[in-house]
């Protein structure tokens, strides 16, 4: 019993992982009906700024600041010089691009820092709480998770621009012609997104070790928990990324053997998004024709 | 989305205007000479480009003509390759009755697919088939399996000899045999998608309740799709075996499905011919990429893919086509 | 991309004329009277483009044999491509290593499933193919692949010392395995076996897995820890192993640990991990670890660093890949040095198969390198280790594998 309560506690403490990067998706794809692929490895090249940074003398918490300024940054920039000119491209081209980034992101991340394993800092001490279930770190990087959820939810809900960015992204033209300015809309969305992607990026560290294929794994399931709770729900990416963590632990440790725990994870959610395809908290989008 | 289907429909029309039965088998007879003129390396290089291109023309026909996305066929790659060396090793098949085989399992498994796909679009389709994509070298090691797959370890087969009367290398050989299986479902692939058949998957992409409404079974042509597409990529998997000789979970990791993908979009979404490009560019820039950059391969690979991108956003052959068409 | 050299081969007749006119031309293909070609593939990209190191330590090392003057009064021209760590694309290297550069040998290519692709084609060709950069244990089957030799000791022979060491101290353990799901890891759960024999079942109470691709392992610890196991054997890569040694401490849960030597870099694993965390880990090691201050003044690390200070400024010293490589090239000098002026392949492999207590310069005291022709095992020796706060304290003999 007490094996299935901590299977259950740290399938949500990696849940926290997915749930944190499954934000960033929801936020890329809220402004942008995009996913973009890159968002894993572009969150892991911002985890590295902030190592630079916290070795170069930085506090935990200035360097933290920087990254996620500088991440909106290169977001912006990204969106700017790369994805603008292919505005009107098929989606596919657009696709090629992400695929593009991912591969410039991971390798140049891995030419410029090394391949060695390294450690990342927490702010949140690193004490093992409630006899071993939980360290202080996971209890730290949920709360935050949990902040950047609250942020993001409050955004869209209640500010204009949020507001402003959600139209941009469903309805371009009409959007325009009441005054909405669609570009800068699009790339305050990357923008927004890759800062999120760098605190998420920063929560995870600590955990998984930094290397420059620390995302690679994580983007599949985040990706997985973003639909599982619905894309366009940031409430829902979260316990959807939760869910999964919870899932994988429990199929791995009692039904299929951790050899097929992935696959079963899959087969599970795959089985919920066909009888709900738009996630369990998404809103149904209604075609018109 | 709608821009993106014009276009795709726009190349589509382009494959289906009539090439010419020339200017193929011009074509068709280059490349069949090219087995007397390079060395067996080069053969084999060209061996590997055919089964991507194959492979690729199954992805044209689900993402081209059906709209539906997949960033897994590496898996069917896989089932094709390891059928044919299971076969081949196990059973002691001749190589060329392997072909069909594995063009059956493949089709299943495409079929078996193709039903919860009905319910996924976009994203989400495109999130379940990376997921196969990822968890078939699992199952592949998965020790109830081991025995035929032969686990982690994979599988070592022999590579085929031509037969005792025709003078040439096992190389020029595989080359040719390939060739002309390529060919032949290239063919097949034009007269599938020129017809009626054709006409019903771009119905379906294009206006799925208008099509409905013309009493065309949305759900039989899209699974329908996915058995064919899956089919062709499980054949060519099961010539790349051939070609490399070897199978083994790692050669089939999420590389190779996002490999799959690229060649997709740099040879063009919606034409035939432009699986061939997608081919030859996924086995050769990425030497060009090693070439100028040791430290960071991927990082110039990704820069070409990036640029090719912006210079012809609808692929080799979609921009092709529409040069075409504009001198004309 | 496609070179036209041999077109006008092609025209005369088939691409196998080409070659054997090449041969024609030159005694041994890859040998001139300035020049010697080695051919190696690695993964520069990709998901093992860690191991990208090793290749670029190569390049280096045998940049400073020709600064130095060459070997036998020839030049090494060291060609190394990427693969990817994806077996079809090491195929179409080797080949274009051997048909198109026509190099002498191959030498440390990267990986099992890579080699193990093209392990037929090279033997068929009578090519050597030496010291492969793998511990698997297959590496060494010198009747049915005289052409394929292997290099460091193997995972399963390392495992086996793990296993004897187990019964001799603990021989009421009950042993936990983790291992990557694949054939690194697979070939520990295989030594275990070979070590405990009939009480494998007895000893062994859990064995996970778990894949490259996971994000953490702490589910598999968890069961591992539910299950009462008291001695772990971890078979993990880096990242791995230091996310292992860090949520045992946050778990409080202290099992006799064995940790593979693939994972022991005091800068790359440890230190991330926690120092503390790591006391009375056990290993078995054969290569010295430029992180470990034991090491400060050993003259045979001074030589390696003076050559990456050299040779590869700017590059990470912590990582092991560089000492691995260097100790590598040293070896394959060595072959060259035996070999004289005769370049044959032939003769490469007589040399490469006759080693007599080579000692390079970044391998642990006791350890060398020794090969016959009916041992294809060139490291087979290591000594147990533990971690004891601030260094890798050796105990115990050096120990000789079976390597059969």
């Amino acid at each position: 019993m007490a094996g299935l309560l901590h299977q259950i506690l740290s399938g949500l403490a990696t849940g926290g992982i997915y749930a944190s990067v499954a934000l960033a998706l929801v936020m890329i794809y809220q402004a942008t009906h995009h996913v973009n692929f890159a968002q894993g490895e572009m969150a892991t090249f911002s985890t590295y700024l902030a190592l630079m940074f916290i070795n170069l003398g930085l506090p935990y918490w200035a360097a933290f600041v920087v990254t996620v300024v500088l991440s909106f940054a290169l977001g912006v920039v990204i969106e700017r010089v790369l994805m603008r000119p292919m505005a009107n491209a098929p989606v596919l081209a657009s696709v090629g691009v992400f695929i593009g980034l991912l591969l410039i992101f991971n390798a140049s991340t891995g030419a410029i820092w090394d391949y060695t394993t390294k450690a990342f800092p927490t702010p949140f001490g690193d004490r093992p709480l409630l006899g071993g279930y939980i360290s202080g770190h996971e209890l730290g990087s949920t709360a935050v998770t949990l902040v950047v959820l609250l942020l993001v939810y409050v955004f869209f809900r209640y500010t204009r621009l949020g507001l402003a960015m959600r139209a941009a992204a469903y309805n371009p033209v009409s959007s325009r012609l009441v005054g909405v300015r669609v570009g800068w809309m699009l790339a305050l969305g990357w923008g927004l997104a890759a800062a999120i992607g760098a605190v998420a990026g920063m929560m995870v560290a600590p955990i998984v070790f930094l290397d420059p294929n620390m995302m690679g794994g994580i983007l599949l399931y985040a990706f997985a928990g973003a639909l599982l709770g619905g894309i366009t729900s940031p409430l829902g990416a979260v316990i959807g990324g939760f869910s999964v963590g919870v899932i994988e632990n429990l199929a791995g440790a009692y039904i299929v053997g951790t050899e097929l725990k992935l696959s079963l994870a899959l087969v599970i959610i795959v089985a919920v998004l066909v009888i709900r395809p738009s996630g369990l908290m998404g809103r149904t989008i209604v075609a018109r024709v | 989305m709608s821009g993106n289907t014009l276009a795709m429909a726009r190349a589509a029309r382009g494959a289906g205007q009539p090439a010419g039965l020339l200017p193929t088998a011009v074509v068709l007879a280059v490349l069949a000479a090219l087995t007397f003129f390079l060395s067996g390396y080069q053969l084999f290089q060209l061996t590997t480009a055919i089964a991507y291109g194959i492979a690729i023309l199954g992805l044209v026909i689900l993402t081209g003509y059906t709209g539906q996305i997949s960033l897994g066929h590496g898996a069917f790659y896989a089932i094709g390759a390891y059928v044919t060396a299971i076969l081949m090793s196990v059973y002691d098949v001749p190589y060329w009755a392997t072909l069909p085989v594995s063009a059956v399992v493949c089709a299943i498994f495409g079929l078996l697919l193709g039903f919860p796909a009905l319910r996924l679009g976009g994203l989400y389709l495109a999130l379940t088939t990376f997921g196969l994509a990822v968890a078939l070298p699992q199952l592949l090691k998965h020790p109830l399996l081991q025995d035929w797959t032969g686990g982690v370890q994979g599988i070592v087969i022999t590579k085929p000899d031509p037969p005792a009367w025709l003078k040439l290398t096992p190389d020029q050989w595989l080359y040719l045999f390939s060739l002309a299986v390529a060919a032949v479902l290239f063919v097949l692939a034009r007269n599938l998608l020129r017809g009626r058949i054709g006409r019903a998957f771009i119905a379906v992409r294009d206006h799925p309740l208008a099509a409905e409404a013309m009493g065309i079974d949305i759900a039989m042509v899209k699974t329908g799709a996915f058995a064919v597409s899956a089919l062709y990529t499980g054949i060519a998997g099961s010539l790349g075996a051939i070609a490399v000789q070897f199978v083994a979970p790692d050669s089939f990791g999420v590389f190779l499905s996002i490999a799959l993908f690229v060649g997709l979009v740099v040879g063009g979404v919606g034409t035939i011919g432009g699986a061939l490009f997608g081919a030859l560019f996924i086995v050769f820039v990425p030497n060009v990429a090693a070439d100028i950059s040791k430290a960071a391969p991927d990082a110039v690979y990704g820069a070409i893919l990036i640029a090719v991108m912006f210079v012809m956003p609808a692929g080799v052959a979609g921009t092709l086509g529409r040069l075409l068409a504009r001198r004309s | 991309m496609i070179k036209r050299r041999p077109l006008l081969g092609g025209m005369l007749a088939a691409g196998t004329v080409a070659l054997s006119g090449a041969r024609a031309r030159a005694a041994t293909p890859g040998v001139t009277a300035t020049e010697i070609k080695i051919g190696n593939t690695e993964a520069y990209s990709g998901p093992a483009s860690a191991y990208g190191m090793i290749g670029k330590t190569e390049a280096a090392f045998f940049k400073m044999v020709n600064d130095q003057g060459g070997v036998n009064g020839r030049k090494i021209n060291f060609i190394s491509y990427d693969d990817g760590y994806s077996p079809p694309r090491t195929v179409e290297q080797v080949r274009k290593l051997i048909e198109q550069d026509e190099v002498a040998c191959l030498f440390n290519d990267l990986g099992t499933p890579t080699n193990t692709a093209v392990e037929k084609y090279v033997n068929a060709k009578k090519v050597p193919h030496l010291f492969l950069a793998t511990g698997a244990n297959k590496w060494g089957d010198y009747k049915r692949y005289p052409w394929t030799i292997g290099f460091q000791p193997s995972y399963r022979t390392e495992a086996e010392i793990y296993g004897k060491h187990i019964t001799a101290a603990t021989p009421k353990a009950k042993v936990g395995i983790l291992y990557q799901n694949d054939d690194f890891g697979k070939d520990y759960v295989n030594g275990l076996k070979d070590a405990f024999g009939d009480k494998y079942d007895t000893m062994v109470i859990k064995a996970v897995s778990y894949e490259s691709t996971d994000p953490t392992v702490d589910s598999q610890l968890v069961t591992l820890q539910s299950a009462g196991v008291d001695v772990l054997v971890t078979a993990a890569i880096p990242k791995f192993a230091a996310q292992v040694i860090k949520k045992l401490a946050d778990m409080a849960w202290k099992p006799q640990h064995y940790l593979t030597n693939v994972s022991i870099s005091v800068g790359a694993v440890l230190k991330p991990a926690g120092l503390k965390n790591a006391v009375g880990i056990i290993t078995g090691a054969f290569i010295k670890d430029s992180t470990d201050a034991r090491w400060a003044n050993d003259p045979g690390m001074k030589e390696w660093r003076a050559f990456m200070d050299k040779y590869m400024p700017g590059t990470d010293q912590t990582d092991g890949n560089t000492i691995y490589g260097y100790a590598a090239g040293q070896t394959m000098l060595q072959v060259l040095r035996q070999c004289g002026s005769d370049l044959s392949r032939e003769n490469i492999m007589r040399q490469a198969t006759n080693i007599h207590d080579f000692v390079p310069a970044t391998l642990l005291p006791g350890v060398k390198v020794a090969t016959s022709p009916t041992n294809y095992h060139p490291i087979r020796q290591m000594q147990l280790a533990k971690w004891n706060g601030a260094h890798w304290e050796n105990f115990g003999d050096v120990i000789e594998g079976s390597g059969s």
